[in-house]
């Protein structure tokens, strides 16, 4: 990747960003920090490897997205929006009862979203059968999901590890945001799951853990994936709850709080800072 | 009654997802290692490339199903009662139901009728679990003309139906000029005293008990309510209005099923006396299938006497 693509690519993660500040201030709920933590590879996804037309959302052989640890709605919405396929503007109105923007997505009111998920484990099987229908009608579409780490704990993700292996779904690549920190406390604290990459090997996948705020080795992650059209793969993104905003960043307490109104100036500012040096660079 | 064809209503609806697969290039078949016993081991025998079989893993194989739906595709998903509609409750709920998509769960061995493996098994809460959520149709056909019929017409119509069939082989009621309409309860015999509304293995028991109130000089309106949501109502409040007096029969719990959404109706529109026929809140047993509906009170005898004492509420 070349220094103009990724310098755009951290553009827009930074507007994405925005985007999550200025949604979770005005609905005055929803979850900032996984949906900052997950801004970079959602990014990555829809403006540099997804084959999809915001003209025409259904089109039939576009790359598919399924956020499987739905309550990152925010960094989704932002994504699309910028991407084209409903106006930024719509984002204030994040979970007003107005909006088309529910809490978690909805695919049957959001152009663009490709599954409707919120309740962790079971957008990662319906991408497990979205895939075995791109098999199945031999179709080339790849298929992503994005689950959190605390989402592994949920004994339906190793259902669908189990049965993507089986099926040789070649065509399906799996992110974990690991930011190691869940609702109740971190990961150790309440339940680990580590070693994850062990686990899915164990389950027939490749597995690779990367840097998920570096947009090169996300870049890397993917190709490798498609290398192989045998084994589903599943990337381990090290990755910081709350990241690009610093008061949030690392921080537990930042999973389903939004901001209130000096938080949102000091969140904004820091955002646009961040925005105007990248593009000085 | 001797010579009655008796045969299982998951019979006919395998039968017809073979026939299906002949016709429908998109349709897929998903069973959680039940195949065997739901019957859709058919499918995978006629049409092995339509059929998936997810394993022991229901939750997974309700949200393949719907991301295979996702993309385009009539999906049937296959279990027994309990684990489709129980186990897999939330999954039909959230990835199935409030999308909309075009998934059909094909459920077998509902209600006590399963028999000898007993209480674990013998799941009489899944017409209540169902009928709550919104986006879904919900059919319990009556015998194995209605089981095929009620199979073909999910599968034209768009959305996610349940579908409940049985594991004990049950007299053949319909015949071939039976018409079948989801939404469309159908009355099987006029009558004026009162009205047994019935569905699934219950409606061949209504119409005997029909039988022994007419020798009694008491005239009932039998009708067959397969489709228990959406109910139809304009044909419950006519069953209110001409018989005064209505008696639900069901093999399921009296709590949730369709004795409780003729109820809702006749309650809103057209209070009259409505009395359920069906499991009492309670636990089934192992047993054969044809002494548990006795024991359980899920015979004609029952329809009989519980029309008797609804007609004395009037």
């Amino acid at each position: 990747m070349d220094i103009s693509e990724k310098k755009q690519l951290s553009l827009t993660a930074c507007r994405v960003r925005q985007h999550i500040i200025e949604g979770t201030f005005n609905a005055k709920s929803g979850h900032p920090g996984g949906s900052l933590s997950a801004a970079d590879v959602i990014t990555y996804l829809y403006f540099r490897e997804m084959k999809v037309d915001p003209a025409n959302p259904q089109w039939a052989d576009r790359d598919r997205f399924v956020l499987s640890k739905g309550h990152a709605a925010p960094a989704l919405y932002g994504a699309l929006a910028v991407r084209g396929f409903f106006p930024e503007d719509e984002i204030k109105n994040l979970r007003k009862p107005s909006s088309f923007l529910q809490g978690h997505p909805d695919m049957k009111g959001v152009p663009g979203v490709d599954m409707s998920t919120g309740s962790l484990g079971q957008g990662v099987s319906c991408a497990v059968g979205m895939a075995l229908a791109g098999k199945v009608a031999g179709k080339d579409y790849r298929v992503y999901a994005l689950l959190g780490d605390g989402e592994i704990q949920e004994g339906q993700v190793w259902e669908a590890a189990m049965f993507a292996a089986h099926k040789k779904l070649g065509n399906l690549t799996i992110f974990i945001d690991n930011n190691d920190l869940q609702i109740d406390g971190t990961m150790d604290e309440v339940n680990s799951p580590y070693p994850i990459p062990e686990k899915f090997r164990a389950f027939g996948w490749n597995a690779v853990e990367i840097d998920g705020h570096d947009f090169d080795q996300i870049a890397d992650a993917v190709a490798q994936a498609k290398c192989d059209a045998d084994k589903p793969t599943a990337v381990i993104m090290h990755t910081v709850k709350g990241k690009g905003v610093s008061f949030m960043e690392h921080q537990v307490g930042w999973h389903g709080v939004a901001p209130n109104a000096e938080q949102y100036e000091n969140a904004m500012n820091e955002l646009k800072a961040q925005y105007d040096a990248l593009q000085a660079e | 009654m001797a010579d009655v064809k008796k045969i299982a209503t998951r019979e006919g609806y395998s039968d017809t997802l073979v026939e299906l697969c002949g016709e429908i290039p998109n349709l897929y078949v998903f069973d959680a290692d039940l195949a065997g016993a739901t019957k859709t081991s058919k499918v995978k025998k006629a049409y092995p490339d339509r059929f998936f079989d997810c394993g022991i893993a229901e939750q997974n194989m309700m949200c393949i199903a719907a991301g295979m739906a996702a993309c385009g595709n009539v999906v049937f998903a296959s279990s027994f009662a309990m684990f489709a509609s129980g186990r897999a409750f939330e999954q039909i709920r959230n990835s199935i139901a409030y999308p909309g998509l075009n998934v059909k769960i094909g459920a077998t061995h509902g209600g006590i009728s399963v028999g000898e493996d007993g209480a674990s098994h013998q799941c009489c809460e899944d017409i209540s679990l169902m009928r709550t959520i919104p986006n879904m149709t919900v059919i319990v056909p009556a015998d194995d003309t209605e089981a095929r019929l009620a199979t073909r017409a999910v599968a034209s119509m768009y959305g996610p139906c349940y579908l409940r069939f049985g594991r004990l082989a049950v007299p053949v009621v319909f015949g071939s000029d039976y018409k079948f309409e989801i939404g469309k309860g159908v009355v099987l015999s006029e009558g004026t005293d009162v009205t047994v509304i019935a569905n699934g293995l219950m409606v061949e028991k209504a119409i005997e008990a029909g039988k022994q109130l007419a020798a009694q000089g008491i005239s009932a309106r039998i009708v067959n309510m397969a489709t228990v949501k959406p109910i139809d109502r304009e044909l419950v409040l006519d069953c209110a209005a001409k018989t005064g007096a209505i008696v639900t029969a069901e093999e399921h719990s009296v709590i949730g099923g369709l004795g409780s959404a003729v109820c809702e109706v006749v309650c809103e529109e057209k209070p009259v006396p409505v009395l359920r026929v069906g499991v009492n809140d309670t636990f089934g047993k192992s047993g054969p299938a044809v002494e548990l509906l006795d024991i359980f009170g899920l015979s004609s005898a029952n329809i009989v006497e519980t029309a008797k004492k609804a007609i004395a509420l009037k």
